[in-house]
This record gives structure tokens, C-alpha cells and sequence, in this order.
């Protein structure tokens, strides 16, 4: 059974020096990478006799998967709402400086917007994987866990390529399957609600569902999650639809009741976006949305995430500290930064509005609505360690491994599991970011 | 014999680590010259190779040319089992040093042909230029390696079942279910360690006291198979005071009285002076 050499020719990088985050602790191990991926060091030394090409010597730091960013509106100036011509590398830019804040994949996210703007920025960015270009953005991986789905259900598959290729039973031919990269922040959304959302494109269910979002958005190919108000009448086969498909549902900016945000985690919602945030506030008699957290409802086995934006404004500490304590494992960070995020204080467009910065709040130009956070992934992994008195590995799970889960993705993503992709995060004692890795390979460097 | 005795268990696992250091280093190994190195697994070596590691990160140890013979291995557990002898050396050892996984050899209990394995092993050992320095344990029941009570003194590498002691007393590793236990296991023979140069049998705790005493103040017998290292040259038995319980008062106070003399083989090598 020892086999022989060669199960690849590939160079094999080994992480010494560090704590690892794997199997939801901090561990004192090497972390050991080929071809992309984290390696198992004991297989390559029985089965193929094989050792390290280059070893990279880490201070004593603490590598943890690479942070996932589900709700991200833009950042140094680029505004992913914003229809212009060249979406793609807008994106492309910012995927490339959130690789400072340990961030190495994200869902774009655009804000209500008319029509118009999402037929003609849904398509121009392809959902690809994380390079030294950028962080990836979450589609291709999701193409390749979500064939796991698909063959499950092969008689309903509604890819553009017949799958050919198999490999261990999952086909890793580039079916387009439509689900994948972009997280649509409605315009399915309760005006109640609408925080800093433009009224006048919000939108309710037309008959026939599925459809209805298809003329508004154009196209479902590449996108992640879909956050929409469960209470607006029409909603249930839309959440069932969307969730078939394989897009995440995420509960928001809505003023639905338990019941209803019940109902919709039953017809396959699995997140709730920036909990707290533009939904009713939790109430002893009915607790909302919030009460989620800790329903009773919950299908068997199904885990319903919440993003929280931990940036010290947008929630007050003691509540971000009941939420988590209420549900732990379902805590998914998340910056839901705006097109300021980056920039020096100021006026800025966000989707078909302009916000205004002051300090480290970002307010509707006029307002006191706050508009977004300016705070990087890194400083709510901080912030969130610090108010919650949670451990250094729960805070990293947070942002990394509960995201990944939320979108089906771990333990390709998310976790530093043999096999793993290796996008990994080096920090220091005080989660500093030092390094960032894609597919092993450096991709940012503090002080470069 | 050499009987040494430690303290406790650190002191014991210290000697015992210095004592293999030393070997290795006056031996002088290089790439024609291999020194072959016979390895136990269990709870009782763990000090030991925790040493090992240590003098190998100082720098005052290689195991670049130093080739690993284990002693035996479960049947029928996958390699990658967490209890697998594979995966303890990988562990505890080998992952920390920077040995060359094709100069360590472990029995593969997951052949089709288990006998052409262990005649295999055997082969390999020979072709190895024989063992230099065997280090093994002792069970409660005095066995090496899995040479249970009524093995052939003079056994070569084999197929063993295990006797119940043995399976009770590895359970604890298997989540304490008795049925998870592996029952069979591939070892190598009483005979094939006595043909090593030097045997060195670590033994360590109360629990292992009595086994001791069979093995070194009774007679030779396949009931106790660690008694037949009483026909071998060269053997060394390093234990803590708690393994000496049901020793002669006699016999612990003629090998203690011994022990400034042997203490002479663990001291530190002299550092040469760098020649230009």
C-alpha cells in the first residue's frame, strides 16, 4: 500500500513556526501546501516518501483560513452598485486591496438598484477564483462544491454544458451552474425598512415568482445570496425557488414577524443580513427576525447564519454579546463596507445615493441613517474578539469558517482541513494582519 | 545486563534519549555508513523521543543517516487511523526530525500477504546490514513487542493474535471499546531482536514492576519473553525507581552502586574543535 513516488510533481511549500487554526482550536503544527491546497504531510511522507521544497518561516504567527467577505458594498472609491463600464475591474481593485485586511474571497454586493444597473453589472463579472490579482470572488468555487448538488440532481440540471469530466464522483467541468458570486441586497425589500436603500426602486413579488427577479435582475448566473423581506406577500416559492437553485437566502432590511421569518428558513433562508440592523427590534412578545437565533423551528440539521457588522457603531457591544452568546456558531462577520471604506473623510456615492463620512461613521449624506461601515474585515475580527471576551478561535471562525458554511463552501474554504484550498491569513498575537495567501501563494505582504 | 535506574520517568526517558544520541554519534553515520535504529511505540517511549527531538532541534543530533526499524503495527488498521503505529510515529516522531521517510520502515498490517510482509521486513533488516541498537518496551505481561507469553524465544517477524490483556489494555485507545480494538498484529519475533547488537528495554511505572522481576531475576522463559534477553551480550534495561518494586533489595543496590559508571555513557560528547 506504501505507493510509490508521484502523485504529483508539484513544489510543496511547509509553514513552520506557527498555530494553526483547524479542527476549531489553535494547534502548534506545520502547515504543509501543494498545489493550492493544504497538503497532508503524513501521507506524503508514507505514501510517496516525499519533503518539503521550501519551508517559509513564520514568527510565531497564527495562520487562520482566509477571511470571507459575504456583504461588501465597495470600497476605495469603487462602488459595485454603480453601472459603469468597467465593473470588472472595479471589483477586480477592490478584490485586490482587501487582500490587506486577510480577506480572500467576497460577494459583491449591490445595493436596490433599478433594473438597469443590475443587467448591466451582473454580467460583466465572471465569478473566478483568488490570485495574486484579488480576492476570488465566490462563484467558481461555489460552481465546484455546488456540482456536488447538481449531480444530485442531474435531471434538473440547468448548466449550459453537459458535464464530462468526473473526479471522485464530482464533475469539475465548468458547468455554469446559476448560482454563484454576487450578493443582490434587494430590491425585494420592505420600505419600512429600506434603511439606506433608495425608496423609489424597492420592489415587491409579482406573480410567477422566479421569473419576476429574472426581468429585474437580468441574470442569476453568479450570484450568491439574494436578501429579500419575507413578510412581502408572493415570497415563500421565491425563497424556495432561490434556495433549489443554490443561492443563499438571507432575511433583511424587512419588518417581519418570527412566524413569517420562520416560515422563509423553512422554505430554505439560511441567513439573516446584519442582524439588528433594518428589521424590528427584538420584542419579548415577538421577537422578530432576532428570534431566529434561538427558534424552535429550525428544520433538523439546518444552521440559520447571521451577518453582524462588528465595527463598534452598528451594534452596540452588549448586543452583539447576546446575540453571539444566543447562538455562537451561527456569528458570520461580515463589513457590509461601502465605497468609502479606505478613503479619507468626505462626500461619496453608494448605489443611487451620496453618503457622507465623519470619523469612523458613514451617515446618508443630510441624515443620521447610518449608510454602511468603513471598517475592514481585520478590525471587526478585532473588535469582535475584544467586546465578546471570545476566544481567538471562535473570532477567527467567524470570518472565515461560519461564512464558508453559510455558503456551502467549507471545508473547501474556510477551514485549513487537508485538501482545503490553502487561502490562508497570518496574523499576529493581536490579529494583525502580516500576510495573505491564495492557492499558497503570497499575494500580499505587510511592509511590501 | 546494565541496569540502570532513574528517579522517575524524565530522568529515565533522558538517559535512555542521551544514551541512543551517543550511539548514534560515535558511530559516525554517513551516506555509506547507516546507523540502524530498532523502535517501540506506546506511552513508555514518549519521554524518550520528546528528548530526541529536542537534541535534533539543538543541533547536536541528525537522523539524516540513520535508518528506523519498528517493532510491529496492528493488522487490519487503516495507516491513517489515529492509533495506527504509522500515524504515532509520524507524531511523535518522525514529522519533528528530519529523517528520510524511505530510511524508516514500518510493517504494513494492511497487505493482502501478511506473511511475505513480515518475511519482507526481515529481508530489509539484513539488507540494512543488521540493527545496531534495538530500543524496545515491555508489556505488564512481559512481552516485547508483541511477543505474548508462549512466543517461541527464537520467533522470526510474524502474524501474532493478541491475548487479551493486550487487547484490555489497548482499548483505552479506542474510546474504550473493546470491540474497536484491533486483534491481531504484525511483530517482529523474540529472535529477530536478539540478533540486534545491542538491546536497550525501557521500562518505566509500577505496573510494569512485576514483569521486571520475571525478566531479570527468574529464569529464561516464553512466558515471560523479555527474559530471553538474559542470552543476549549486550543489553541495557533503563527503568524508574517505581519499575524496581519487586526487585531484590540486593539486586537494585548492586546496579545503583554501578551507576556512576554508567552515567560515564550518557555524558555529552565532546565538542571538536572545528578543523580549517
Amino acid at each position: 500500500m506504501p505507493s510509490n513516488k508521484s502523485v504529483s510533481d508539484a513544489p510543496i511549500t511547509q509553514f513552520i513556526n506557527c498555530r494553526i487554526l483547524r479542527d476549531n482550536e489553535l494547534q502548534r503544527e506545520d502547515l504543509w501546501v501543494r498545489e493550492g491546497r493544504i497538503l497532508d504531510p503524513e501521507k506524503l511522507f508514507f505514501d510517496e516518501q516525499g519533503y518539503a521544497d521550501k519551508r517559509v518561516d513564520c514568527g510565531g504567527s497564527i495562520i487562520a483560513p482566509g477571511f470571507i467577505d459575504v456583504q461588501i458594498n465597495g470600497g476605495y472609491g469603487i462602488d459595485f452598485s454603480q453601472a459603469s463600464e468597467d465593473v470588472s475591474d472595479g471589483v477586480s481593485f477592490v478584490a485586490k486591496k482587501i487582500l490587506e485586511h486577510g480577506v480572500t474571497s467576497f460577494c459583491p454586493t449591490l445595493v436596490t438598484s433599478p433594473p438597469e444597473v443590475y443587467h448591466k453589472v451582473l454580467p460583466q463579472v465572471k465569478v473566478h477564483d483568488g490570485g495574486p490579482h484579488g480576492a476570488g470572488v465566490l462563484g467558481e468555487v461555489l460552481q465546484m462544491l455546488l456540482l456536488q448538488t447538481c449531480l444530485r440532481k442531474r435531471s434538473r440540471c440547468s448548466g449550459t454544458r453537459a458535464p464530462t469530466a468526473a473526479e471522485n464522483g464530482v464533475c469539475f467541468t465548468s458547468c455554469k451552474l446559476p448560482c454563484a458570486g454576487f450578493h443582490l441586497e434587494g430590491p425585494f425589500i420592505s420600505a419600512e425598512k429600506k434603511g439606506a436603500h433608495p425608496e423609489k426602486y424597492l420592489r415587491t413579488f409579482k406573480s410567477g415568482g422566479l421569473e419576476h427577479l429574472m426581468e429585474v435582475y437580468g441574470s442569476l448566473d453568479d450570484v450568491a445570496i439574494v436578501t429579500l423581506a419575507p413578510e412581502l406577500p408572493g415570497s415563500q416559492s421565491v425563497v424556495r425557488e432561490l434556495s433549489q437553485r443554490g443561492i443563499t437566502v438571507s432575511l433583511g432590511h424587512s419588518a417581519a414577524d418570527l412566524s413569517q421569518a420562520e416560515e422563509a428558513v423553512q422554505q430554505g433562508a439560511s441567513f439573516i443580513t446584519h442582524l439588528f440592523n433594518a428589521m424590528l427590534p427584538f420584542h419579548h412578545r415577538d421577537p422578530g427576525i432576532v428570534g431566529l437565533l434561538t427558534s424552535d423551528r429550525i428544520p433538523a440539521g439546518r444552521v440559520v447564519y447571521y451577518g453582524m457588522i462588528a465595527d463598534g457603531i452598528h451594534t452596540n457591544p452588549a448586543a452583539l454579546r447576546i446575540a453571539h452568546r444566543a447562538h455562537p456558531s451561527g456569528l458570520v462577520l461580515v463589513t457590509d463596507a461601502i465605497t468609502a471604506m479606505g478613503l479619507p473623510p468626505g462626500r461619496h456615492t453608494l448605489g443611487q445615493q451620496v453618503i457622507e463620512i465623519q470619523g469612523l461613521h458613514a451617515y446618508v449624506a443630510g441624515t443620521k441613517t447610518l449608510s454602511g461601515s468603513i471598517a475592514t474585515m481585520d478590525m471587526c475580527v478585532r473588535h469582535f474578539k475584544q467586546v465578546s471576551g471570545c476566544s481567538v478561535q471562535e473570532a477567527l471562525e467567524a470570518a472565515s469558517l461560519h461564512p464558508a458554511q453559510l455558503l456551502g463552501i467549507s471545508p473547501k474554504k474556510g477551514k485549513l482541513d487537508y485538501g482545503s484550498d490553502a487561502d490562508l491569513v497570518l496574523l499576529d498575537e493581536g490579529l494583525n494582519v502580516k500576510a495573505t495567501y491564495i492557492s499558497g501563494e503570497e499575494v500580499w505582504r505587510k511592509g511590501q | 545486563m546494565k541496569l540502570i535506574i532513574l528517579n522517575d520517568y524524565d530522568q529515565a526517558s533522558e538517559w535512555a534519549a542521551k544514551y541512543i544520541r551517543n550511539k548514534i554519534l560515535q558511530f559516525s553515520p554517513g551516506p555509506n555508513k547507516y546507523f540502524t535504529l530498532g523502535l517501540p511505540t506506546g506511552s513508555t517511549p514518549l519521554g524518550c523521543y520528546k528528548k530526541l527531538i529536542e537534541y535534533y532541534k539543538n543541533g547536536d543530533l541528525s537522523f539524516q543517516y540513520v535508518k528506523t526499524f519498528n517493532m510491529d503495527e496492528y493488522v487490519g488498521l487503516p495507516r491513517d487511523h489515529p492509533e495506527s503505529y504509522h500515524s504515532f510515529m509520524w507524531n511523535n516522531f518522525f514529522k519533528h526530525i528530519d529523517i528520510k521517510a524511505e530510511n524508516t520502515h514500518i510493517l504494513d498490517g494492511n497487505t493482502a500477504d501478511l506473511q511475505a510482509e513480515c518475511d519482507s521486513f526481515e529481508k530489509k533488516i539484513t539488507a540494512a546490514g543488521g540493527i545496531q541498537l534495538f530500543v524496545g518496551g515491555i508489556g505488564p505481561d512481559g512481552h516485547i513487542a508483541f511477543n505474548e507469553p508462549g512466543s517461541s524465544l527464537v520467533s522470526r517477524t510474524r502474524v501474532k493474535t493478541l491475548a487479551k490483556d493486550t487487547i484490555m489494555a489497548n482499548a483505552r485507545f479506542f474510546d474504550g471499546d473493546l470491540s474497536k480494538v484491533p486483534t491481531m498484529a504484525l511483530t517482529v519475533g523474540v529472535g529477530t531482536v536478539m540478533d540486534a547488537k545491542e538491546v536497550m528495554i525501557l521500562i518505566t511505572g509500577a505496573h510494569k514492576a512485576f514483569a521486571l522481576y520475571k525478566a531479570i531475576e527468574e529464569g529464561v522463559n516464553h512466558m515471560w519473553t523479555v527474559s530471553a534477553f538474559q542470552q543476549h551480550p549486550q543489553t541495557i534495561f533503563v527503568c524508574d525507581e517505581d519499575a524496581t518494586l519487586e526487585l531484590r533489595v540486593k539486586t537494585v543496590k548492586y546496579f545503583k552502586g554501578m551507576m556512576h559508571v554508567h552515567n560515564k555513557l550518557v555524558e555529552s560528547p565532546p565538542s571538536e574543535p572545528k578543523k580549517n
